[in-house]
């Protein structure tokens, strides 16, 4: 038991978070109002998430101009999307 | 003691229980909620520009050959009812159908294919879904200009059928390449221009199912699959 909780990751204990690099998987990028659409949450509330899992190194983000507006672009890292399976993993694990 | 101590016990081992199964529960909302989300997130991108070529070279074929054996025997399209004969009808139904048939025949052979080499299956929630937002309008507008076709507005149904083929695109834009959208709203604009300029409906017809469509397959083709 002990030894799977180890492969969980803190990262992922977050909703907000789980549900972000979930899309992001399966996305070569989301924007950010995509995210916000999607999730449901305030502007506030993601952007906070989306700097914790960019601290981490699981995502990375390029900012544009889109029609002179900015958005702002994100999507997994190599070591965002390896941390991910490991806690599905874990968390199958546990569930058998 | 004794008894308090096994009810103590008892409520502890409960609640670990309980606590376990609440913490199973969660992981298990969480894996369905990742799935969901991956699943409504992701796109159809399994199209591939060739059968958007192919559909635009079975169009022009079809508007030249719809021009041949009938349109050039009958006078300018307007907006009145004309008199067709039974065959005149015929020829339309067969050319129309003809199209829809080749289309969707190289439309499922080449995303087929596209979607092998994505490793992904054909038929998922992703294609289900644009074939739904996509097929609503389409088979709306269809009926429509069967039963037009019926009564003899035949000026009209370059028009409504190219409107119609346009809201499909814009409405299953959302589900699939943002491209889409746009491609959709020139539809739109030719179907408007059809019914404004009703006589030349059938050449707004052919730019807009022939032209157009092998415009944007070659540049899908360029942008995503090269």
């Amino acid at each position: 038991m002990k030894e799977l909780l180890k492969d969980l990751d803190k990262a992922f204990e977050n909703k907000i978070r789980l549900c972000i690099m979930s899309t992001l998987v399966v996305n070569e990028y989301m924007d950010f109002n995509a995210l916000k659409e999607l999730l449901d949450v305030t502007d506030g509330n993601l952007a906070s998430h989306l700097k914790y899992l960019e601290k981490k190194a699981y995502i990375s983000y390029r900012k544009e101009f889109l029609a002179r507006k900015p958005n702002t672009k994100y999507a997994a890292t190599d070591e965002g999307r390896e941390a991910f399976k490991k806690h599905i993993h874990a968390i199958e694990q546990l569930l058998k | 003691m004794q008894k308090f101590y096994l009810e103590y016990t008892n409520i502890i081992s409960t609640l670990q229980i309980k606590v376990l199964s609440v913490n199973e529960k969660d992981y298990i909302q969480d894996l369905k909620e990742i799935k969901d989300l991956m699943d409504r997130s992701s796109k159809f991108r399994s199209l591939n520009g060739l059968s958007g070529v192919l559909a635009g070279i079975f169009s022009l074929v079809g508007a030249y050959l719809g021009y041949q054996w009938v349109f050039s025997q009958l006078p300018p399209l307007s907006y009145l009812p004309i008199e067709l004969t039974a065959t005149q009808t015929q020829t339309i139904w067969i050319i129309a159908l003809g199209i829809i048939g080749l289309t969707l025949a190289g439309l499922v052979f080449f995303s087929s294919k596209e979607a092998k080499k994505r490793k992904q299956k054909l038929w998922n929630s992703q294609s289900k879904r644009v074939l739904i937002h996509m097929g609503i309008p389409l088979i709306a507008g269809g009926l429509l200009s069967a039963i037009l076709l019926r009564e003899g507005f035949l000026g009209m149904l370059p028009s409504l059928t190219l409107l119609f083929f346009g809201v499909g695109l814009v409405n299953a834009s959302h589900f699939t390449f943002q491209e889409i959208r746009l491609m959709g709203l020139a539809e739109i604009g030719l179907g408007l221009a059809a019914m404004w300029f009703v006589e030349w409906g059938l050449y707004f017809w052919a730019v807009g199912f022939g032209l157009l469509n092998i415009a944007s397959g070659i540049f899908f083709q360029i942008r995503y699959n090269s």
